[in-house]
């Protein structure tokens, strides 16, 4: 039981840390700071607009499989994957 | 071949191939019926879930939104992406390994009540309902231009298809027509798209060409800027939605409503494993990125080229009896109106009400007519309204399935009937799904909003009731019966009440009670971003009441550390 809610903890953490970039670079950076990352510019588009239109998009990707990646670990490590 | 031709033809070829897998891969049990027997590959689950997500309102309605919203359109792109995150992380690894068929079933037995899986099937009905009627109304959309007729009769002539082809086949027949209609959407929406890419801006990738430069040497989001400031719009690149408030809870709540569909939930039960299930959304999420990053280019490249075709230069606006055929074609179907104000026989676009010619530019019209305002070739039309039927035709699918599932094998078969035989709970989910079809297309007679408006509504349904629900049934171990069901009762009342009271009762028009309000007078919060609002009055009233009554029983309590871990723990046993 407490290899168990070790696992549990390790998982939270991961998820949480994954959530914090889901937020930044939707929420902060699309939305929040749109403005000033709109000074700055990445070819034509102003760099707010590309972070709300496309950049967050390929982050969100990213992040998936970067945690069903380390979550995989984690379940070899405490010993709880599948057969 | 004429255009006429070409388009039945293609349309024709895509639904003999729908309909042939359906057929080859008939559902024969009941459980078969629903989840395919738990048998699909991550990446083949990936496409499917992508091509069941992706509705009328990815394909046919958003990128008309980008165009006339810009900036403020980027709540639909963040929205219903960043969704997956959630799912991924919050929901399908724990949903796969509790396996059971559906979102009710495991509401019911996670909080040890019946009255709890009644409620959640009230939420998933309301939620999924109002998605099949945005659904109605992108089907009219295309059915209308395809068959040249009004928009009345367009929509008649796709609920008779919906149902024909939602009853055939169950999951698994689903399960595979939907590979096949993602192959096909995607292709359609990708094709047109590079060409316009190309021809304006020289690059082939629409999502770089959107950054590029046109052969003036401008950039392409620099001219679209002032083309359409100089008309008097808000500016493309940075047009708000609302408020920035407004969007920021738009996204939350369609992120959120993302990860409490059922139809999409759905999806996770058939894959084979905790594991497979993780990537699962990672590979949904890749298919439908696919469609996402190249519908911004889609929407300012239309824009820019409409923008271009009604006023070719400063100064010089279209004569009206000189309209292209597109033109003409759109005005038959009821949802392109022209007025000329000003009595000189030329279009005038503008901004300003009273010198605006353009009285009516339904939104979503602007990927099916994109094509040919573009001048493409007669087969990338015929394509893209075969995509866009593709699109329309297999969510609405995975809806009524959902529907039905809950209806046949939750309330009858797991409340009222428990010994209800197999064959007649097929038979009572093909009768809902009749019905469901018939009142989703009366309402989307007169849709609350465009088709993906329509849609955001059904998704801020899902996030204020059933995504608080699944996820504090989770990750909370205290969450007990009351506080769910009175959290559910609170998001869904909530969210309900404000949408009703803007939108009129069920969206019949005239109904909206309170009529005299100021508009959107909660912040300023739009009653399709209302959503999140709901969900946090849900989370807020379940958390309350769970903690003045009784913590959950014992085995609920092993239930719920059993799912958090995916294989069985071989130390403990």
């Amino acid at each position: 039981m407490s290899d168990n809610s070790e696992y549990w903890k390790a998982n939270l953490r991961l998820v949480l840390f994954c959530l914090a970039v889901w937020f930044t670079v939707s929420y902060l950076f699309g939305i929040v700071l749109v403005e000033p990352l709109n000074m700055f510019r990445l070819g034509g588009y102003k760099l707010g607009f590309w972070f709300a239109q496309q950049g967050s998009i390929y982050t969100f990707v990213l992040l998936i499989f970067f945690y069903a990646w380390r979550m995989n670990l984690l379940d070899r490590k405490f010993n709880v994957h599948e057969e | 071949m004429d255009l006429q031709t070409i388009t039945y033809t293609i349309v024709g070829l895509t639904f003999v191939l729908y309909i042939a897998i359906a057929v080859w891969a008939r559902a024969a049990s009941t459980g078969e019926f629903y989840v395919a027997g738990k048998g699909v590959h991550p990446v083949l689950n990936g496409m499917a879930t992508a091509a069941d997500w992706m509705s009328a309102a990815s394909f046919i309605s958003m990128a008309g939104l980008i165009a006339f919203n810009g900036y403020g359109a980027s709540v639909f792109l963040m929205g219903w992406t960043g969704g997956y995150v959630l799912l991924a992380m919050l929901l399908a690894p724990y949903l796969r390994k509790y396996g059971k068929f559906t979102v009710p079933e495991f509401i019911g037995d996670r909080f040890y009540s019946r009255t709890a899986r009644v409620v959640a099937i009230v939420c998933l009905i309301f939620a999924s309902l109002t998605y099949v009627i945005g659904q109605m109304k992108g089907i009219g959309v295309a059915f209308s231009r395809f068959l040249e007729m009004d928009f009345d009769h367009g929509l008649y002539a796709g609920m008779g298809i919906v149902f024909f082809y939602a009853v055939l086949g169950g999951m698994k027949g689903i399960t595979y027509t939907q590979i096949a209609q993602y192959c096909v959407l995607i292709f359609a929406y990708t094709v047109p798209a590079v060409f316009i890419s190309l021809s304006l801006t020289g690059n082939p990738l629409p999502q770089l060409g959107l950054g590029g430069k046109m052969a003036d040497g401008s950039y392409l989001l620099d001219k679209l800027d002032l083309i359409v400031t100089d008309l008097g719009f808000k500016e493309y690149t940075t047009a708000v939605m609302g408020s920035k408030l407004n969007m920021f809870v738009y996204t939350l709540s369609l992120m959120i409503g993302t990860a409490g569909l059922p139809h999409v939930i759905a999806r996770f039960f058939t894959v084979p494993s905790v594991k497979g299930a993780r990537s699962s959304a990672g590979w949904a999420l890749v298919f439908i990125a696919a469609l996402y990053t190249v519908a911004p280019a889609v929407g300012a490249m239309a824009r820019l080229n409409l923008s271009t075709t009604i006023q070719p230069a400063p100064d010089v606006n279209l004569v009206y009896d000189e309209r292209p055929a597109w033109f003409k074609n759109w005005e038959k179907t009821g949802l392109l109106a022209f007025e000329d104000k000003n009595g000189d026989g030329r279009i005038q676009y503008v901004a300003d009400e009273q010198k605006n010619e353009m009285v009516k530019v339904d939104r979503d019209i602007m990927v099916l007519a994109n094509p040919e305002i573009a001048k493409l070739p007669d087969w990338v039309i015929a394509l893209v309204a075969a995509g866009g039927l593709a699109a329309a035709l297999s969510t609405a699918a995975g809806l009524l399935l959902a529907i039905a599932s809950s209806i046949s094998h939750d309330l009858l078969k797991g409340v009222f009937v428990p010994n209800i035989s197999e064959k007649n709970e097929l038979l009572a989910s093909r009768i809902t799904m009749g019905c469901a079809v018939l009142v989703a297309g009366y309402l989307g007679l007169h849709p609350p909003d465009f088709a993906a408006g329509t849609v955001a509504i059904a998704f801020g349904l899902a996030a204020s009731s059933l995504f608080p629900a699944l996820m504090m049934g989770i990750f909370s171990m205290r969450m007990n019966k009351a506080g769910a069901i009175a959290g559910m009762l609170a998001g869904l009342g909530v969210t309900i009440l404000y949408v009703f009271q803007h939108k009129g009762i069920m969206f019949i028009p005239g109904t909206s009670f309170l009529g005299g309000m100021e508009e959107n007078w909660f912040f300023g919060i739009s009653p399709n971003a209302f959503g999140a609002v709901g969900a946090v009055v849900n989370f807020t009233v379940a958390a309350l009441v769970a903690r003045l009554t009784a913590a959950p029983p014992a085995h609920i309590q092993e239930l719920v550390e059993h799912i958090r871990v995916p294989g069985t723990s071989r130390k403990a046993a």
